[in-house]
């Protein structure tokens, strides 16, 4: 046991955003999505593009780069929508994350993993599981259920209201 | 195999709470009739059951316990014992030691189970306590149940005497009363009828042959003829007993009915026999047999066939138990059903294909029974929940020294699973909230008049795509003047607002809201009735209040009958699609640019006379793109008001399958949900009550900020 947590080899889907290389932990993706039309639901902000209907079940959809702070995602030919089953308040929940293009799937062995720096990362710690290193490379490993933990949606809504004033 | 038993165990730990509900109900009702011996029965059977899985599983716990609760029952049932107040209360206690025993069915019983347990045996003769083994006296019970409803078909050929007419009698309205006893059929026999110039009007020429089947025996039969009986020709013969079936399932040949009923001989039929065609036609042919004697045999060959092929069906389907999954699953299919066949129906419109829209027609027709049908499959009586109640009302009054009646109206009404589950702790709570609050203390309803004994009233009732659930008590009702000097004290009033009734009753519901400055065990701390107001708000329903000051309070529950699908008015603002619920529109109008001048930018419209404000959804939405010329307004109802919607298009009906919006939208104000469209894309599904307090806030604030408010 590692200061990150991990102790066995793992593969990880990794994707960009920006020119920054992002990893999720392969079992926690259902399926990559090419960039379908996403319905806006009013008075929402600005990062939760709006729902898909994926087979039949709506699912929301987040745009990743406004999340963490980067600019608005635009569409191109890689854009995809990475669907993802995320732990929430005891029940597993299906959201699409925006992201710019997924790259790969990887192993990462615990050793090859570094626990997050506190500062520098211009993200909140808890969201960072660890810092993969491939081949001189820095990937950072997101822990996808505390990027959408329920404390961080329920800012949603006063930030919907601040859009409305 | 482990896994197998584990399901197995589930399953009898579900049927066991289900028995130990019905025994309360039965307890209860024992408690109003010490005599009742049906309720004795169930309780046996019920404890009897109990014990039975209990056994099956090794759950000696259980099997001991509820084996001393039978032995006592056994002893009411043969009057050994009469049940008092006293032993009720044990015996409603011991259900929930036993409820606790099926949660943890190995642990060791309790100090609470022994105490149980001792004042059980007091009930005993101290010899029988532990002999006893009452395994065979439940069959013996069910067995006299079974006789009285056995089912029984005879065969009655009534030819009333000539003079039946003199007498008053109209032997019409005796075989009318044969047919209240059970499932009958008649055939006349008119071949006495002599030609028209020699008729006797007031002759009767007609005898009548009739198959009935009935459990109210004999004697109910013999009843209906007992005053023409003497003078008639009235023969009553078993011919079907459902205690003896038939070792064939084939009912006597035609042959055989008709030498029974001596209608032809036995040489006649073997002359026949050796031709090679129906009997029946042989035997008109030869003239031997009249045809309505013919005719009347073949009916009861039909309809004995008809019992017991219904008989055997019976035996075989009369329940069937589906876990709640596999029917949320098929809901989900048809659900994805309706979205195809909307997406073929658009198809066929679209192509001018008449040879595909007919099919896209049938398709519709098809769907849209299915979805019905599946939705009725979901839809379970509200009973249930009402008699959970019964215990509640009961102890509570008891606990709070108040005299308390439950009285339920309208049980047997359906409501979707889901519905029932939610309503089940708002129910709790105004129920609560009637026996604390509403009903006052039995020397208090003296004293100002009324009965000691206080009622409430659970009601319920469909209204169209809404059910109503009422529940009202005969108490105090609610203190207007207390409720706005609370309100203002907490600020979610100004002094001197003039309030309606109903504004002034909603307040209790705002969580936190309380009159009574001491809380106790069971209300006072004001989260019940907002506990109330959410569940209501998430089953998109309402809630109304009406009360008098003295003679008690009525709250209704207007809720949807289904959660899955909706009836909805497609519309659209931009590119954008959106459903409201059909059941609050109430028409749509186009919005005409000079009236808008002519309102000088004030959002009202003239309908019909009738002042009626709107709000710009694009607005609302904040939805980029210039409206068109000529826009829609949707109007809706909300609440008692009237209020249009600015939309740019309305497209039409759409059958909406409501998608949740999940958990990150929970939040999303004004949308409830969202659909698939036929095209694959996505339309929201507005929330109008929410929409229209939304709209109304943001007007409110925004006037005190133009006025420095």
């Amino acid at each position: 046991m590692n200061a990150t947590g991990i102790t066995e080899t793992t593969q990880y889907l990794t994707f960009r955003l920006g020119d920054e290389v992002f990893a999720l932990d392969i079992s926690k993706v259902r399926e990559v999505l090419d960039f379908t039309s996403i319905t806006k639901v009013p008075r929402t902000p600005e990062f939760m593009r709006g729902v898909i209907n994926l087979r039949g079940n709506v699912v929301p959809v987040v745009d990743m780069r406004l999340k963490f702070g980067m600019t608005k995602t635009e569409n191109t030919v890689n854009t995809c929508i990475i669907i993802v089953e995320i732990y929430l308040d005891g029940e597993t929940t299906i959201l699409g994350a925006l992201s710019d293009s997924v790259q790969e799937v990887i192993d990462l062995e615990p050793g090859q993993i570094e626990p997050a720096p506190k500062i520098g990362t211009r993200l909140r710690t808890e969201f960072i599981k660890g810092m993969g290193k491939r081949d001189g490379q820095f990937i950072i490993i997101l822990d996808i259920d505390k990027v959408f933990s329920a404390d961080e949606l329920s800012i949603v809504k006063d930030t919907g209201e601040q859009a409305s004033a | 195999m482990n896994e197998d038993y584990e399901i197995i165990i589930e399953i009898f730990k579900e049927e066991a709470c289900e028995l130990l509900s019905e025994a309360e109900n039965s307890l209860l009702e024992l408690e109003k009739a010490p005599g009742n011996k049906e309720a004795i029965s169930a309780i046996f059977r019920a404890f009897h059951s109990i014990k039975g899985g209990g056994g099956m599983f090794g759950f000696n716990n259980i099997t001991s316990f509820t084996h001393e609760i039978e032995t006592v029952y056994e002893d009411i049932r043969n009057g050994k014992i009469i049940p008092d107040k006293e032993l009720i209360d044990i015996s409603l206690a011991s259900c929930d030691v036993i409820r606790e025993m099926i949660k943890a069915p190995h642990a060791e019983p309790d100090e609470n189970a022994r105490d149980i347990l001792a004042s059980l045996r007091k009930y005993l003769s101290q010899e029988k306590v532990v002999t006893k083994t009452p395994a065979e006296s439940p069959k013996k019970a069910v067995t006299t149940e079974q006789e009285s409803a056995r089912m029984v078909t005879y065969r009655i050929r009534f030819r009333p005497f000539p003079g039946i007419f003199a007498t008053g009698t109209n032997p019409v309205l005796l075989l009318n009363e044969l047919r209240n006893l059970g499932e009958c059929c008649m055939i006349a026999h008119t071949d006495e009828i002599p030609e028209l110039d020699e008729i006797d009007a007031e002759t009767c020429y007609t005898a009548w042959d009739v198959i009935l089947t009935t459990s109210r025996g004999i004697d109910a039969i013999k009843d209906v003829f007992i005053f023409v009986e003497s003078e008639s020709e009235l023969a009553i013969e078993i011919i079907d007993d459902s205690e003896n079936p038939a070792e064939n399932s084939d009912y006597k040949k035609l042959g055989e009915i008709l030498i029974e009923k001596r209608d032809i001989t036995q040489e006649d039929l073997e002359s026949v026999l050796g031709e090679r065609r129906l009997i029946g036609e042989v035997l008109i042919d030869k003239g031997l047999v009249e045809p309505a004697c013919v005719q009347s045999a073949l009916n009861e060959q039909e309809h004995v066939r008809q019992i017991r092929e219904n008989r055997i069906r019976a035996d075989v389907i009369s329940n069937i138990k589906v876990p709640s999954d596999k029917l949320d699953k098929l809901v989900n299919l048809v659900g994805e059903l309706v979205t195809v066949q909307a997406r073929l129906s658009q198809t066929a419109a679209y192509r001018e294909d008449t040879e595909l829209s007919s099919i896209a027609e049938e398709v519709e027709r098809l769907a849209a029974e299915l979805r019905d049908n599946t939705m009725n499959i979901r839809l379970l009586p509200i009973g249930t929940t009402f008699s959970k109640f019964k215990r509640l009302v009961r102890d509570l009054s008891k606990e709070l020294g108040k005299e308390v009646e439950m009285t339920t109206d309208g049980a047997d009404t359906e409501l979707d699973k889901t519905v029932i589950e939610r309503l089940s702790d708002p129910l709790l709570h105004l129920i609560r909230n009637c026996i604390d609050h509403g009903i006052e203390l039995p020397e208090v309803r003296e004293s100002s008049g009324k009965q000691r004994k206080g009622t409430i009233n659970l009601f319920a009732r469909h209204s169209g795509p809404n059910v109503l659930i009422q529940v009202s008590d005969d108490g105090e009702g609610l203190d207007k003047d207390a409720i706005l000097a609370k309100a203002s004290e907490r600020g979610s009033i100004t002094a001197g607002q003039e309030l309606s009734d109903d504004e002034i009753y909603s307040l209790i519901f705002s969580a936190g809201f309380s009159t009574t400055s001491n809380a106790t065990k069971i209300s006072g701390r004001g989260v019940g009735l907002d506990v109330v107001k959410r569940a209501v708000d998430f089953l998109r329903g309402s809630i109304t209040i009406e009360s008098r000051r003295g003679a008690g309070t009525t709250i209704t529950l207007v809720l949807p009958l289904t959660l899955a699908i909706i009836e909805g008015l497609l519309v659209t603002i931009g590119e954008e699609y959106f459903v409201l619920p059909l059941s609050s529109v109430e028409e749509c109008v186009e919005l005409i640019q000079k009236e808008v001048s002519e309102t000088r930018g004030r959002h009202i419209l003239n309908v019909r006379g009738k002042a009626v404000p709107y709000i710009r959804l694009r607005e609302q939405f904040s939805i980029s793109g210039i409206p068109p010329a000529i826009e829609q307004i949707v109007i809706v109802k909300h609440g008692g008001d009237q209020v249009g919607l600015v939309v740019d298009n309305v497209i039409g009906g759409h059958q909406t399958v409501i998608k949740n919006l999940g958990w990150i939208y929970r939040s999303a104000e004004g949308i409830s949900g969202a659909t698939i469209l036929g095209d694959g894309s996505v339309a929201l599904i507005l929330d109008i009550p929410k929409l229209l307090m939304c709209a109304l806030n943001e007007e409110t604030v925004s006037l005190n900020f133009k006025y420095n408010i």
